[in-house]
């Protein structure tokens, strides 16, 4: 690739062609402060952080948005840009309701960093309205939360729901110092198209799109999405015993990073007590034989065979009686009287195997597959 | 006349070759010369809402009612600027000028100068210096220093009539470039005219227009930008109004020359008529076949739509206003990409203002050499302005470039109201600044005012006089920019909000010590920090009324007092009991009751009900003059005179 | 909503095909509707294949338009340069008063709605107020008073 070298700081760096400056200085190890800018997305440079000095140009540039040219001189940091930056940041500081010690966010908002870095002006920003914001936090989501009190109106959020999911839920609505992240006509997430994917929370640099549990893990786990054909790649975040969390694999070829709602929040049934664990049968089928039986209410349980419910009764079978049980029943069909779906939930050998046994055992090809529904 | 018998009839007229518009324009001028007397009544809205309409009946049905149709026609004109005088009736042949015009009026105005030839006297200016009456509108002190090229329709003709056009030289340019210039060369005069923008930056047509034409597209646009978003100035509003067609003529030459075949005027929706006007322009323009396809036989097409706005200053910044029309919000984008490279709809796109389109064709038909003679050295040509505030004469003026500002305010605008003491002069509207007195001498041009802290803008010029306060029209351009801040970024949205916090502070008795520079810091950000042009100027109002006014804001802080009597926290209204004769006519007129009193009894202020609106004092008759405005400290109200 | 549709679809059928004309869109059927109502916005975005929420971002953006019912008459008080120094301010403020509503607003019997504007073009004549398209112009607060403590549809009875 094309190679552009240019001056920053007085260093000389080399970055490809067609790379922005603070991609440039990034790569050099030299830090830019950044707030709107997401790597994943467009950049459209509005929170005016990241401007730097370019030899020559009348204005300051934001560097993430700012291509680099061949013999570029440009300047991250002195005391004219240190003061711009401090005025921005006590700025959105003055709009924005910090109470880091209650935020689930603290440690890992971009925000918090801002102002280690940065720093501000104590005189400067006493003299600044602090607006107690109080919107309302939209808690519709079952996953996660938005709290606009919280929100630094980046529009991060507003790019990934366009450009990497597509659904286009959120929009920036009104103007002037109502810009807000919004839906249509101001409805709660959950009544709005949303799909719940979580992409615009895990790249929310603040607390202000924030998952409905947070708890930090202790370690991850790398492992693929059990739950469809795509097979994402994702690591799980594990405290004590249990999945805490799950983060798409930035490395991953399939979903370079990218989840749905089931593989970002649907692990929590791994450590339900509800989970079935053990063969379960109708108690009055007549091919059962209990082994013992035991009575199971049917309060709330997200049993998975497909039962009917009569006088609501259960009996643990062994795996053994199980198979018995369903190859002798699958025997009395052959041929077009019988049907076959089989499930995203397998792995792709055990769906080979079952349309291998529908048109081999079961003598048809009406064999079909749930994810092409 | 022998000519004019090849035109059947103008309502049906085609015109398909630069010979066909000569023969045109000869045909309406013969029809002209006919003796037919003209009563011009100005129809632009300045003078349609002092009720110009009527009179423009009143004429009509008069002249009926004497059976006179014949020979005298009633027409329709556009605004001549002087609204504030308005209605305005010019009536011909001597052409005189009437102001003030009101239905009852028009019986003697056709009795007498109608049919008798002779001048309704009351009806004339006045010149308030002299005491002299005009006659004719080049009399009027408020006309004599201006040079009206880009007016010079306005109020003459009928703007929806393209016959009254065309008799005036309208599409003289375009036939001209269209059958003796190519496009290279219609950039090159424009270059060499030296005309820049008067939309606010400035930049020179010329090389707008050539970048776009070296860009290589099927597609490309013309916008004619009619967003004027400057609260407080309408010189656009009265081109588009009175003179349409210059507009849609020099789009058509911008069109020509860039290698663009669709045109947008993006209107602001608070012009209804400005609206209506150009519509019914284009539509005539259509139906002759000005616009369309293959033009004059010459194989150029271009065709103009008129799109309205709905209501955000911001959307007069280029890259807004191309989302807008694109249905977006208008949310600025960074530049570069340009539009003159990548705009409507991504392709090459020349945005222009109303009034720069203007100029272009007197700028073709009479050659850059003309033109370039008109202003100064580096700037070229006039600039209209809009004159309001505290000035004797409001309204629209155009002047030559490097005019004085002293000229324009006192000569043009015959000096401050009431015979009170210049303050200030504020032009360019939320993106300029002020400039005091001692500037007055500053010939107008892009850089002499730049350097004083403020811009030509798009013309806006507000007079102040000692009755206004300058923090509190520093305020007020923050209120406006904090509203029209269109959001996305962080120092424009945040910053002109804490700025406008800080100067209500202020204009409240609440102003601390080093407010002033803390307004300063945050000026600085804002100018630097935004990506449009809308917070890179916005700051300038502050900016400059510290920096020629800082006694002002000190006064505010330090000792709670506004010398203009108009921050109401500062200031307090009193009735002086030994001078209240009790007539009760304050009492009356207030308009929230805060006034006690009765026959007999001394009135007094509720100070905790009045809402400072002042009436009590226009009311109280002169002779009593009881209610004063104070300000500083407030004191007992009932101290005894001085 | 149902009559209502039929009308919008009316509305939206001049548009067919026409290249980003959400704005011009929203502005006929305000003009139909007085104000937007929420299911339009539904349909008009469906109708030109535009996620609801840019509608939305769109349709608040704008001062001019409105998501709410709107009073029958519309009363703008310029609030541009030219009016505010010559007392616009007091003029709003004497216009809240006498309907005894904030800018903003519409009185409780969608009898009037006070909007602020920035600049009409009548500069000359500030200050201007505008009840529904009639140039009030050289305002003073007591004709505003006049003007708003008068009952507005027995005027134009008169007029
Ligand atoms: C916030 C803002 C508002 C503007 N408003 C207007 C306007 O109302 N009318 C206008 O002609 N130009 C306006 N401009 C300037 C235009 O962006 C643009 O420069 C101009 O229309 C170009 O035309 P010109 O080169 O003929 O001046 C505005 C610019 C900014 C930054
Ligand atoms: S979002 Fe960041 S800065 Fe704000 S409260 Fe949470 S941790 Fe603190
Ligand atoms: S969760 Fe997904 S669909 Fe919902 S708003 Fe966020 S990005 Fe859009
Ligand atoms: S919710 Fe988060 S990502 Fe979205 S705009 Fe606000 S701060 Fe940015
Ligand atoms: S400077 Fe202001 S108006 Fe311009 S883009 Fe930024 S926020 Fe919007
Ligand atoms: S200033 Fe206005 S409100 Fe106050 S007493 Fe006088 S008339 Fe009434
Ligand atoms: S108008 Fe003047 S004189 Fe009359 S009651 Fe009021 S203050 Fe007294
Ligand atoms: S990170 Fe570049 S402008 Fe926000
Ligand atoms: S509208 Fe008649 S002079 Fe301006
Ligand atoms: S400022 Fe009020 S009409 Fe222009």
């Amino acid at each position: 690739m094309n190679k552009v070298s240019l001056n920053i700081n007085g260093i000389t760096v080399k970055a490809d062609k067609g790379a922005t400056i603070l991609k440039a200085a990034q790569d050099a190890g030299i830090y830019i402060p950044t707030l709107c800018h997401c790597p994943d997305v467009s950049s459209i440079g509005v929170c005016r952080l990241c401007l730097v000095r370019i030899k020559n140009r009348r204005r300051f540039e934001p560097a993430c948005r700012t291509i680099i040219e061949e013999g570029m001189v440009v300047v991250t940091d002195d005391p004219e840009i240190q003061r711009l930056r401090q005025v921005i940041l006590e700025l959105i500081l003055s709009d924005h309701d910090f109470n880091c010690l209650l935020c689930p966010k603290s440690g890992q908002c971009r925000l918090q960093e801002l102002v280690n870095r940065i720093g501000f002006n104590e005189h400067r920003f006493s003299r600044l309205e602090h607006v107690a914001k109080d919107l309302p936090i939209d808690t519709s989501n079952p996953f996660f939360d938005f709290n606009p009190n919280k929100c630094v109106q980046c529009t991060i959020c507003v790019r990934t729901c366009h450009e990497i999911t597509g659904n286009d839920a959120i929009d920036m609505a009104y103007r002037s110092y109502d810009l807000r992240v919004s839906t249509f006509a101001d409805k709660p997430i959950k009544e709005s198209v949303c799909v719940s994917c979580g992409e615009c929370m895990e790249r929310c640099p603040v607390g202000a799109l924030i998952p409905k549990k947070v708890e930090h893990p202790t370690r991850e786990v790398k492992t693929t999405c059990p739950y469809c054909g795509v097979g994402c790649g994702l690591y799980l975040g594990i405290r004590g015993n249990t999945i805490v969390r799950a983060r798409g694999d930035d490395e991953s070829p399939v979903n370079h990073g990218g989840l749905c709602v089931r593989g970002r929040f649907g692990y929590s049934f791994v450590n339900s007590p509800d989970r079935l664990s053990i063969p379960l049968m109708r108690a009055y089928d007549e091919y059962a034989k209990p082994s013992s039986v035991v009575e199971v209410t049917e309060e709330g349980r997200p049993i998975t065979l497909p039962l009917v419910k009569r006088d609501g009764k259960f009996v643990e079978i062994t795996w053994d009686q199980a198979i018995k049980y369903v190859a002798s029943s699958l025997a009395h069909y052959k041929g077009d009287k019988i049907a076959a779906i089989s499930s995203a939930r397998c792995t792709n050998e055990e769906n080979y195997l079952f349309q291998k046994f529908t048109r081999v055992v079961l003598k048809t090809n009406n064999i079909d597959h749930c994810a092409r529904l | 006349m022998g000519k004019s018998v090849s035109i059947q009839s103008i309502e049906a007229y085609k015109i398909d070759s630069a010979e066909s518009l000569v023969l045109l324009r000869e045909t309406l001028l013969a029809d002209q010369n006919k003796t037919v007397k003209l009563v011009n009544v100005c129809c632009g809205s300045g003078c349609m809402s002092s009720g110009s309409e009527q009179v423009r009946e009143a004429f009509i049905s008069g002249i009926k009612g004497l059976e006179l149709e014949d020979e005298i026609k009633v027409k329709k004109t556009g605004c001549h600027g002087f609204c504030e005088r308005g209605p305005i009736v010019v009536v011909g042949p001597e052409n005189i000028f009437y102001q003030h015009v009101t239905k009852e009026d028009v019986p003697e105005i056709i009795s007498e100068t109608l049919l008798e030839d002779r001048v309704v006297k009351r009806l004339l200016y006045e010149d308030p210096v002299t005491g002299q009456k005009c006659f004719h509108e080049n009399d009027i002190p408020f006309y004599k220093k201006q040079k009206r090229i880009v007016l010079k329709n306005c109020g003459n003709i009928d703007p929806t009539s393209i016959e009254d056009y065309i008799k005036v030289d309208g599409f003289q340019a375009f036939a001209k470039i269209l059958s003796q210039m190519a496009p290279e060369g219609v950039i090159e005069e424009i270059k060499l005219s030296g005309l820049r923008g008067r939309g606010g930056a400035g930049f020179p047509t010329g090389i707008k227009w050539e970048t776009a034409r070296n860009v290589s597209s099927e597609e490309k646009y013309i916008i004619c930008n009619g967003d004027e978003g400057d609260p407080g100035a309408f010189m656009d509003r009265s081109v588009m109004e009175g003179d349409p067609y210059s507009v849609i003529e020099g789009m058509m030459i911008a069109g020509y020359a860039i290698g663009a075949s669709q045109g947008i005027i993006y209107v602001r929706a608070e012009y209804p008529l400005a609206v209506h006007h150009l519509s019914t322009a284009i539509a005539r323009a259509t139906d002759m076949g000005l616009l369309g396809h293959n033009i004059m036989g010459r194989g150029f097409d271009f065709v103009i739509k008129v799109v309205k706005g709905a209501g955000a200053f911001v959307c007069g910044e280029e890259t807004a206003l191309i989302a807008s029309i694109e249905g977006k919000s208008g949310r600025p984008k960074p530049k570069p990409p340009f539009p003159a490279i990548q705009g409507l709809w991504g392709k090459p796109t020349v945005i222009n203002n109303v009034e720069t389109l203007a100029n272009v064709s007197r700028i073709i038909l009479n050659g850059h050499e003309w033109y370039s003679q008109i202003g100064t050295a580096t700037d070229k040509g006039t600039k209209i302005f809009s004159l309001v505030g505290k000035v004797r004469n409001v309204g629209l003026v155009e002047v030559e470039m490097g005019t004085t500002l002293r000229e324009i305010i006192f000569d043009i605008g015959g000096g401050i109201q009431g015979g009170k003491d210049f303050k200030a002069v504020q032009t360019g509207g939320p993106s300029g600044g002020c400039i005091p007195e001692e500037l007055l001498d500053l010939p107008v041009g892009y850089e002499s005012l730049a350097k004083a802290g403020s811009i030509i803008g798009s013309g806006g010029m507000l007079v102040m006089d000692e009755d206004t306060c300058i923090v509190n029209i520093a305020r007020y351009f923050l209120d406006f920019a904090r509203n029209e801040s269109c959001g996305q970024c962080t120092p424009c949205r945040l910053g002109t909000k804490q700025m406008f916090n800080i100067l209500q502070d202020i204009t409240r008795g609440k102003g601390r010590p080093g407010d002033i520079e803390i307004l300063l810091e945050l000026s600085d950000a804002v100018k630097q920090g935004s990506l449009c042009g809308l917070g890179m100027t916005v700051p300038n109002p502050v900016l400059s009324t510290i920096r020629y006014f800082r006694k002002e804001y000190e006064e505010h802080i330090l000792e709670g007092r506004c010398r203009a009597l108009v921050c109401r926290a500062l200031i307090f209204y009193r009735i002086k009991d030994y001078r209240c004769k009790a007539c009760m006519k304050c009492l009356h007129a207030c308009p929230v009751d805060a006034i006690v009193g009765a026959k007999w009894q001394v009135h007094e202020i509720d100070q905790s009900k009045c809402i400072k609106c002042g009436t009590c004092m226009e009311v109280c008759p002169k002779r009593f003059n009881a209610v004063e405005c104070v300000t500083g400290k407030i004191e007992n109200s009932g101290d005894k005179g001085e | 909503m149902d009559m209502n549709t039929e009308k919008l679809n009316k509305i939206l059928a001049v548009f067919q095909g026409e290249r980003g004309g959400l704005i011009s869109i929203l502005q006929r059927v305000q003009e139909e509707f007085g104000y937007l109502p929420e299911p339009a916005l539904s349909l008009i975005a469906d109708f030109l294949h535009l996620p609801q929420s840019q509608v939305f971002s769109v349709a608040t953006f704008y001062d001019n338009f409105y998501l709410t019912r709107r009073g029958d008459h519309l009363i703008s008080v310029c609030q541009g340069t030219a009016c505010h120094v010559l007392g616009a301010r007091d003029i709003l403020e004497t216009a809240e008063n006498c309907l005894e509503i904030k800018t903003g607003q519409t009185t409780p019997d969608y009898k009037y709605s006070l909007e602020r504007v920035a600049c009409l073009g009548s500069c000359a004549l500030a200050p201007v107020v505008l009840v529904d398209n009639e140039v009030h112009s050289k305002m003073t607060p007591r004709k505003v008073k006049q003007l708003l403590t008068e009952d507005i549809d027995d005027r134009k009875i008169q007029a």
